[in-house]
């Protein structure tokens, strides 16, 4: 409420006038590149570099997308990501509702403290941890597998623990504590009578998880060394150093390249902005 | 053990599991190999404090300090700004402005290593998009990640696109603001200005905060957008002209794992570590008299 509801019927138009000026301006500002990415990835290369820059393609290049897909093997790339993204997000949400009803519905001694260690451990900077688990993961024999960047997901996310926990809070126990006197145990209460009243919240984290996964790049950097078993998002700079080391640097190849790199988490953003409004606000209300 | 008490252990304990073998413990062995010099291959070797009377002479690591410390003075108080400005537009009761919301939060949504390439494409000193806009007003843009004094400018430019993030805390904040005190205020004669300063901004404050600390810690650990857009096609090239994006968290990279110089990046890591920690603990003190936490004065 920026008082625009106030004053006279014209100073009021004038005033919502100068407000969706000011925002198609700022609106202008943000949407040009994404424009301009698309813009370059249908041109043709001369095109690209022609000046004046002509927005519109005169034929649009479509095979400048099925080239960033076989520069490098991208099918390939978009399996490991599933290989890694899948298992990651059933192992997180999973292994984060347990913790998070343990956190919940339970009382014993030296449990807040434990919470708050958990929610201490989410503002630490991962590079006082990085270089020992590097060392561990490397004398595992787990460097160049996918091991390193799966397993941490068994062990719970203290974001998601934090998130879930305070959405089971919310959910009355009279069920349980009828389950509990039929003799259910505390497993199957968590499955078959928490975790379905929790779908909106575990749809947050398994989002949000998928967002982490599927876009990580510091991970595989780390611990992928073949080629061959890069992601995604480490296949695309694995691109951009392969076209940026050639002659003419093929921009329309790497803009196509990146915008199908992005295209899943535009799909996902809109089918689910709700969730990422939330889960950040969330975070904001710690 | 009373069977609640056990049963509450095992269900926290994957996170207890998991917070000793990849938090504690690396920590841990992370301050010891601090103290040595290690590579992948051979034992670590104890050097005692050598490792931080190396760092506290090595001009690099003054050099990836200014750089970090430039990027974060510049950036946060920018993305704090922008991003309230836009939560303050879109806190307006006028219809159609989720379009826009959903076009300034996408942008932060996204993949970082493809918007360091969009990015890179857009800031191409001959044929990107900034400098034939510049052109357009008759400005010759500069070559900007090619040159020294451009390159870290232009990271905070494109981190600013990313802010859709902070953006919507504010206007979570902001449309959580009473409008009664709103109006209470506006019959007591004060203007939009005074309204915003003396009601929305307390009340809003906890989350800038947030905001803040994010921001600074973010900022802070800079890293991806260095690492791509600023390496040339050289593995170990990474950091800009005159090492102008060598920031301090890419610098510990480079140790670590292009050169294996174990023990020096982990006395790197451990500085850094502190500096967050320092950095975060005063912009919290600094701030804590000034935010307004409902239901009691902090």
């Amino acid at each position: 409420m920026n008082g625009l509801s106030h004053g006279s019927a014209p100073a009021r138009v004038l005033r919502i006038g100068t407000l969706y000026l000011v925002l198609l301006g700022l609106g202008a500002l943000f949407a040009t590149p994404v424009a301009w990415m698309l813009s370059s990835s249908l041109h043709t290369l001369p095109d690209v570099f022609a000046q004046p820059y002509r927005w519109l393609p005169a034929v649009l290049q479509w095979e400048n997308y099925v080239r960033a897909v076989t520069i490098l093997p991208v099918p390939l790339f978009l399996w490991n990501t599933i290989v890694i993204t899948v298992p990651v997000m059933a192992a997180t949400a999973l292994s984060s509702a347990l913790v998070a009803y343990g956190f919940a519905r339970f009382r014993f001694p030296g449990r807040d403290l434990l919470f708050s260690l958990c929610l201490a451990t989410m503002m630490l900077p991962g590079q006082v941890t990085m270089i020992p688990l590097y060392i561990l993961f490397a004398r595992l024999g787990w460097v160049d597998t996918y091991l390193p960047l799966i397993v941490p997901a068994l062990f719970g996310s203290p974001f998601y623990i934090f998130l879930l926990r305070q959405f089971f809070l919310t959910i009355p126990k009279d069920s349980e504590e009828a389950a509990l006197i039929d003799g259910a145990s505390r497993l199957r209460i968590w499955w078959s009578i928490i975790l379905p009243q929790a779908r909106p919240a575990l749809a947050t984290v398994l989002i949000f998880t998928f967002i982490g996964t599927w876009n990580d790049f510091f991970g595989p950097l780390l611990y992928l060394n073949s080629p061959e078993k890069a992601t995604l998002t480490l296949g695309l700079n694995l691109m951009k150093t392969q076209v940026l080391g050639s002659g003419v640097v093929e921009w329309n190849v790497l803009m196509a390249g990146s915008l199908l790199v992005l295209l899943p988490n535009v799909v996902l953003f809109f089918l689910a902005q709700q969730h990422f409004i939330k889960g950040i606000s969330m975070g904001a209300s710690k | 053990m009373k069977a609640e008490h056990k049963q509450g252990w095992l269900f926290v304990s994957p996170w207890v599991i998991g917070f000793v073998l990849l938090t504690a413990g690396p920590m841990v062995y992370s301050l010891y190999l601090s103290f040595t010099a290690s590579s992948l291959l051979s034992p670590p070797q104890w050097v005692g404090l050598e490792n931080y009377r190396r760092m506290f002479g090595d001009p690099i690591f003054y050099r990836s300090l200014g750089n970090t410390a430039y990027y974060a003075v510049l950036g946060v108080p920018l993305g704090m700004v922008l991003s309230l400005g836009l939560a303050l537009l879109l806190d307006a009761p006028v219809r159609g402005l989720g379009f826009f919301r959903t076009l300034f939060f996408l942008p932060s949504v996204t993949n970082t290593v493809a918007l360091s390439i969009l990015w890179l494409w857009l800031l191409n000193p001959e044929f990107g998009l900034i400098n034939l806009a510049l052109a357009r007003f008759g400005l010759e843009g500069p070559l900007w990640l090619q040159d020294e004094t451009w390159a870290k400018p232009a990271l905070v430019l494109m981190s600013l696109w990313t802010v859709g993030g902070q953006m919507i805390i504010c206007l979570a904040a902001l449309q959580g603001v009473p409008p009664e005190l709103k109006e209470a205020a506006a019959i007591d004669g004060a203007g939009p200005v005074r309204r915003f300063f003396a009601v929305t901004l307390p009340l809003i404050s906890p989350a800038l905060l947030f905001n803040l600390i994010m921001g600074l810690v973010g900022a802070l650990q800079v890293f991806t957008q260095a690492f791509v857009m600023t390496g040339g096609v050289q593995p170990g090239s990474e950091g800009g002209p005159n090492q102008s994006t060598l920031f301090i968290v890419l610098y510990i990279y480079k140790k670590a794992f292009q050169e294996y110089d174990m023990g020096y990046a982990s006395a790197l890591a451990w500085a850094l570590f502190l500096i967050i920690t320092v950095c975060t603990w005063i912009a919290w003190r600094v701030s804590k008299s000034r935010v307004h936490y409902e239901g009691g004065s902090a």
